[in-house]
């Protein structure tokens, strides 16, 4: 069995999505050129989500990614709601007024997010309700904070985070008479998600990540060649730090059992994540809400299994680690993905082939045999590469796709080999988790010029 | 890369043969250093004729300069002799080519090359090794075998061979993919700047004066005459200046005092040379030439020496001659690795071999792949011989020859219209153009050539007010002279095949199109646009304007107001350089049509000759008048009824012109002429009433079943009516008298005209060449090759001509080639007197790729397709169209 490339690229293309941010007679006042994004699933369904959004209300531009495990429902309601959140903490105290004001006097709704999605990401309708009083006592409890200082966006963030999360936990426990809202509420809980967010402001790039999804910046030197900065630290077992404030937030009696072979209380791969309340909860909140739940809920062993070792929760947070980043003009594309990616690709191989892929020049050096002993074999051979190297970049319209094509394509020598590529996207579905995991992986274009213009002001 | 350079110079073995040399070119060629060079001579203040580049091509014009007897000509090169691309050249005599003019300045070349060592002393590296064309495709073989009919007839060795005895004749060569190649034993290998040099030598010997480090800054032109030349080391006063420049030669032609349009574009040309092989190459090995994998391959000092013509060119110096471009003129092996990917597959054991270099060498293309020859048809005396598409050293001799006739003689010895400058206008000039056309140009030298290929770049240039209607009613165009031109009408619902799949030498797939579109033709009416025709405009307060033409041209001209004649613009040998036209429109006024692409040689032609008389006016008026060919019985009707003016026969007989209204619209020049044969009109309308009056015609039309047609549809009328088109069966070497025309010459007219003399001499003793129309016999539309132009005509087993055009004839349902019959003497090749019993008394084969057919001659058309009888000398014989 052997896809033709035309198989191969549709395969690859079914998700991709771009988004232009409208330029009006070049006075384009956004540092975001646009972005491409595109998943491609190992499981099935997929597990990963993605969204992108314009506050309208505030200034910026949100987009993210989110890795779901134990099932996509969690990925899916964080997908959907934690920009709201987002912008929601963002609001000023008047336009939290007039949002309010409205909503009492049933007038129509200020718009919050200009969403850009691809036609398979989808809102689920009957949750929209439950989801929207949720966000409402949110703003309600911000007005009557009121704290009449201006907001900080990094702690806007934490605060989103958590607040969601918080959600998410207490729909659960709460429950809802409708029952498949109930179910849902409960499956959103019990599965998890991690969570990587950009919001772009003008040149404030803020990164604020939960799990082991990462952000990276694509920065192009003097000389024209790539490098990378990360913007995300992976929550999971590899980060020291993370593993030592696990560690400080229990007792010392826990420290064997907290992380076992690399994953908390031996199950998890991510130290931090949404959901997951069977880390979250204590062992009787657990017991009540799955007895009291719905059948399908006490025919799950997952759901009714409580982790080992389960002393002292909660052990998992959804609070970020935020990054702020001041964009320079060098500075010229953001990646966000989940591990799918960076589990097979090397930040510095993304940022040189998405650098490479977005300029439309590939610094390879001309070749020249000059006092060279090289045969017609040698060179045939060396010229077939490049030119491989080269023509799997026209392929491709979307950056996200061709790095999909990369991580999933390259051989040792760091080309697309077509016939790898065939292979490992017409495993069965059953196969294909065990050679690789779902990757979504959204690349944003900055405006240098733009960019350089606000450096210029401040 | 400079290494490189001085490592071919090394090569060359060049001595100074005279004192006559000047300067630099003395010394050593390995001494760099200028003050070791001796002071250069003085250029002369001076001298006939001035020639400016020292390549091949300008060493071969001095040198049949020289050989012609023209003492006193300077050759001008700004860096050193054979410095340019002729140094990079590399070193293919080819003879197999398509064109029949430059297989014949092949061949010459290629004899010419053969003696020059002999000649001069110089080495010149000449080394007979064969060449062998490959095919990959039955349709290259079929177009390997047409040239192999051409050689044959020309005297040129040449045979069609298998894969094995390509084999058999060069051991490295893969045949697995191949299904047969051509071998031509005596096509050639020189080193080209050992032959510039060698030429260079003997015309130095002859008289020619060389300066090397002199470049042409500007070309004075006085009153459309070449006056002189200016040089970064002085000026020299000329009657002669030839613009050899090579990829240079645009800017040059704009640097004078009139710009000379000289439409050619470089392209970046790369070529590998390697190091020896392990058991070097032996010196005879053939040139291998694989069209298909775009290469081709010779011996080089044992090693070989490969390069090819890439489907993605690199076009350069657009903007003129640039210092950057110049310093990046490097190896770029990305860009050849399509070439080499072909050299290795065709010679797999080549792997282990080792590179010696990439030279990267521009070469100039033109617009149509072929050279750019003549005198400019605005500033006399300004000459060019340029754009040789990279096939400079095969071409280079026999193209010195003709443009040193052309400059002595006043002609050259064969026709090389199809080289004129004077087939470019100033419209092919832009270099937007050319950079897009060389684009396609230079893939194309690869491309299987197969008949009726359109350019697809640079069109939509110049167009007819009709063209977005017609185009939206299915209309496929063709361009001549940068002028769209409908070929024919795809019928709504009815698909094509895409252009690629299209290209055949069998039957086309828009054979049944075609065919509907002459039968409505014949039964109905037809309209084709045919605006793309030349049209002057001749004038005069007194008689100036009809005495000059009854001069220029050999009809009676001296007809009542409102008459055509059609009527041959002669040369002094009684030759066409034109075949035209012309309405008298009133005493003192004449409207000439004349073919599309005679636009600059027909206005040249006539501005040089007619008198410097301010009372006398000629104008182009081509832009102001859209023409439709109303064709066919019913256009009589559809005419009718659009003006209240009589149109029947007894008021409009054959050959009359008027000025009526049609609709609306007043002043259309309505002719009873339509190029074909059959009965119509020609309706010249200016260009606002143009959409309206084609309404009109289409809307009155519609009862009688009238419909669009093209050119296609033309072309067969036309054949088969055995009418012959200027440019196509006619050329300035061929009389009325040749082709029956005698009923358009008036040798009586009462007074003299161009050629008068020639004819009557013709008259007197016969003609050498007759045009004959034949019919194919035994010709299988379906399955048959089709005949195209350039066929080898056969009586009675030997050859005697070829055919210059052909169509298969709806009605006569058999194929109808048009060409000219010679007497050539069995035993001493002279060429004998033509009479009708020869022609008729002959068993004709016509031979296709090799395949010989049967066909009938005949000297007159089959009256029975003409539908009205008419007078003799009414016989309507002339048409403009060159396919």
């Amino acid at each position: 069995f052997y896809l033709t490339p035309p198989q191969v690229n549709s395969i690859l293309k079914a998700n991709e999505y771009s988004f232009k941010v409208p330029e009006f007679d070049g006075k384009n006042v956004s540092s975001v050129l646009g972005f491409d994004s595109n998943q491609l699933p190992a499981n099935a369904p997929i597990e990963d989500r993605r969204s992108a959004a314009t506050c309208l209300q505030t200034r910026g531009m949100l987009l993210g990614v989110f890795d779901g495990h134990a099932g996509c429902a969690c990925a899916q309601a964080v997908s959907e709601r934690l920009f709201y959140y987002i912008a929601v903490s963002l609001l000023p105290h008047e336009t939290l007024l007039e949002i309010e004001n409205a909503v009492e006097s049933g007038r129509a709704l200020l718009p919050i997010l200009q969403w850009h999605k691809h036609p398979n990401d989808y809102f689920s309708k009957e949750a929209s309700k439950l989801y929207f009083n949720s966000l409402r006592t949110y703003w309600q409890e911000l007005i009557d904070l009121n704290s009449g200082e201006t907001t900080d966006v990094k702690e806007a963030l934490i605060n989103a985070f958590k607040r969601l999360d918080n959600d998410i936990s207490l729909e659960a426990q709460v429950g809802d008479p409708n029952s498949f809202l109930n179910y849902l509420v409960l499956r959103v809980a019990f599965s998890g998600a991690t969570a990587c967010v950009a919001h772009v402001d003008g040149v404030d790039l803020h990164v604020a990540n939960t799990g082991d999804s990462r952000a990276m910046l694509g920065v192009q030197e003097e000389d024209g060649s790539w490098s990378a900065v990360n913007l995300s630290y992976d929550h999971n077992a590899q980060n020291e730090r993370e593993v030592e404030r696990v560690k400080t937030e229990h007792p010392k009696s826990e420290e064997k059992s907290l992380v076992k072979q690399d994953r908390l209380l031996g199950l998890l791969m991510p130290f931090r994540a949404f959901g997951d309340v069977k880390f979250k909860w204590s062992i009787e909140l657990q017991k009540r809400v799955v007895e009291s739940g719905p059948d399908q809920l006490n025919d799950n062993e997952y759901t009714k299994f409580i982790p080992p070792n389960y002393h002292t929760p909660p052990y998992l947070t959804a609070e970020p680690e935020v990054i702020h980043h001041k964009l320079r003009p060098q500075d010229k594309f953001l990646v966000l993905a989940t591990d799918g990616l960076w589990e097979t690709m090397h930040r510095q191989d993304v940022a040189r082939i998405v650098g490479e892929y977005l300029t439309g020049v590939h610094h390879q050096q001309p070749i020249a045999v000059g006092g060279y002993k090289v045969t017609l074999g040698q060179m045939h051979g060396l010229l077939t590469e490049r030119r491989a190297r080269i023509s799997s970049v026209f392929e491709d319209q979307n950056a996200a796709t061709h790095l999909i094509r990369h991580a999933v394509g390259n051989n040792e020598f760091g080309t697309v080999d077509h016939e790898r590529l065939s292979k490992m996207l017409s495993l069965p579905e059953e196969l294909a988790r065990m050679y690789r995991d779902d990757i979504t992986i959204i690349v944003v274009q900055f405006n240098s010029h733009v960019i350089g213009a606000c450096q210029n002001e401040e | 890369a400079a290494a490189m350079f001085l490592r071919l110079l090394s090569d060359v073995r060049w001595r100074p043969a005279a004192s006559r040399w000047s300067g630099a070119a003395r010394c050593p060629r390995s001494t760099s250093a200028a003050s070791e060079a001796p002071p250069p001579a003085p250029l002369p203040g001076q001298a006939r004729v001035v020639v400016c580049g020292g390549g091949v091509v300008g060493a071969s014009v001095a040198y049949h300069l020289a050989k012609l007897g023209w003492r006193d000509v300077v050759l001008l090169e700004q860096g050193r002799l054979a410095a340019g691309t002729t140094r990079f050249c590399a070193g293919i005599v080819s003879t197999a080519r398509h064109v029949s003019i430059e297989l014949k300045m092949a061949d010459y070349s290629n004899k010419l090359y053969q003696q020059l060592e002999q000649e001069t002393g110089v080495q010149t590296g000449y080394m007979k090794t064969g060449s062998i064309s490959l095919a990959q495709t039955q349709d290259r073989l079929i177009s390997l075998k047409r040239i192999a009919s051409s050689l044959n007839v020309m005297g040129i060795p040449c045979e069609i061979i298998t894969p094995k005895q390509v084999a058999q004749l060069h051991p490295l060569i893969n045949i697995h993919d191949l299904v047969g190649a051509m071998y031509v034993p005596e096509d050639a290998l020189v080193s080209s700047a050992n032959v510039s040099l060698a030429l260079a030598t003997a015309a130095s010997r002859n008289g020619v004066q060389i300066h090397e480090r002199t470049s042409v800054s500007h070309v004075l032109i006085q009153k459309g005459r070449v006056t002189g030349v200016e040089t970064d080391r002085g000026k020299i006063q000329c009657q002669y200046f030839v613009n050899c420049a090579g990829q240079w030669a645009y800017e040059l032609g704009h640097s004078g005092d009139e710009p000379v349009s000289i439409p050619l574009h470089a392209c970046e040309h790369f070529y590998l040379l390697t190091h020896p092989l392990k058991e070097p190459l032996a010196s005879s090995i053939p040139t291998i030439v694989d069209p298909d994998g775009r290469i081709y391959i010779r011996n080089w000092q044992g090693g070989i020496l490969s390069g090819g013509f890439e489907k993605n060119p690199k076009p350069l110096f657009t903007e003129g001659r640039n210092q950057l471009e110049i310093q990046n003129l490097q190896e770029d092996w990305d860009h050849f690795e399509p070439l080499l990917s072909s050299l290795l597959r065709r010679m797999p054991d080549l792997e282990a071999l080792q590179i010696m270099q990439l030279v990267n060498c521009p070469e100039s293309f033109t617009p149509d792949m072929r050279c750019i020859m003549g005198e400019s048809p605005t500033v006399r005396g300004y000459f060019v011989l340029a754009g040789m598409n990279s096939a400079g050293i095969s071409y280079g001799g026999g193209a010195g020859k003709y443009l040193a006739e052309w400059m002595v003689n006043g002609y050259p010895s064969e026709n090389v219209w199809p080289l004129d400058l004077k087939r470019f206008g100033t419209l092919q000039s832009s270099r937007t153009f050319l950079r897009h056309r060389v684009m396609e140009v230079m893939p194309l030298m690869c491309d299987l050539k197969v008949p009726r290929w359109d350019f697809q770049t640079g069109r939509q240039l110049r167009t007819s007010p009709l063209y977005d209607r017609l185009d939206a009613q299915g209309a496929r165009w063709m361009e001549k002279h940068g002028f769209e031109r409908v070929k024919y009408f795809v019928p709504p619902g009815k698909d094509l095949l895409d252009l690629d799949q299209s290209k055949t030498f069998y039957k086309p797939d828009w054979f049944d199109i075609v065919g509907s579109e002459v039968k409505c033709c014949k039964e109905a009416v037809c309209v084709i646009d045919m605006s793309s025709f030349t049209k002057f405009e001749i004038s005069s307060t007194g008689d100036q304007a009809l005495e000059s033409l009854q001069y220029l041209f050999s009809n009676d001209l001296d007809v009542p107001v409102g008459h055509v004649v059609h009527t041959g613009m002669l040369n002094e040998k009684g030759g066409y350089e034109n075949d035209c036209s012309i309405a008298r429109l009133s005493k003192r006024s004449f409207f000439m049509i004349s073919p599309t692409d005679q636009q600059v040689h027909c206005w040249a032609w006539l501005k040089n000759r007619l008198p410097n008389d301010s009372n006398l006016t000629m104008e182009d008026v081509t832009w102001k008048y859209t023409a439709l060919n109303l064709i066919g019985p019913r256009a009589v009707d559809v005419l009718s009824e659009l003006s209240y003016a009589p149109i029947t026969p007894e008021h409009f007989p054959s050959l009359f012109c008027k000025e009526m209204s049609v609709g609306y619209a007043n002043g259309i020049r309505v002719m009873s002429i339509t190029h074909t044969g059959e009965p119509g009109f020609m309706l010249y309308i200016p260009i606002e009433y143009a959409l309206h009056v084609y309404n009109e015609v289409m809307n009155m039309g519609q009862k009688y079943g009238i419909r669009n047609a093209g050119y296609y549809a033309l072309r067969s009328l036309r054949i088969e009516k055995f009418f012959a088109f200027w440019g196509q069966d006619l050329d300035a070497f061929t009389t009325p008298m040749e082709c029956g025309r005698e009923f358009q010459v008036k040798l009586d007219k009462g007074m003299q005209f161009v050629g008068q003399e020639a004819l009557l001499e013709q008259k007197q003793n016969g003609v050498y060449k007759r045009f004959t129309m034949f019919i194919l016999e035994d010709h299988d539309t379906d399955m048959d090759l089709w005949p195209w132009w350039g066929e080898p005509i056969f009586r009675n087993g030997r050859y005697v001509g070829k055919t210059t055009s052909s169509a298969y004839s709806y009605t006569l349902e058999r194929h109808v080639c048009l060409g000219f019959v010679h007497h050539f003497d069995e035993k001493t090749g002279e060429e004998l007197v033509v009479t009708t019993d020869f022609i008729n008394q002959g068993e004709y084969e016509i031979d296709i790729a090799g395949q010989r057919f049967q066909a009938k001659a005949k000297l007159y058309p089959f009256s029975s397709l003409f539908t009205q009888r008419r007078r003799k000398d009414e016989v309507e014989l002339s048409g403009y169209q060159r396919e």
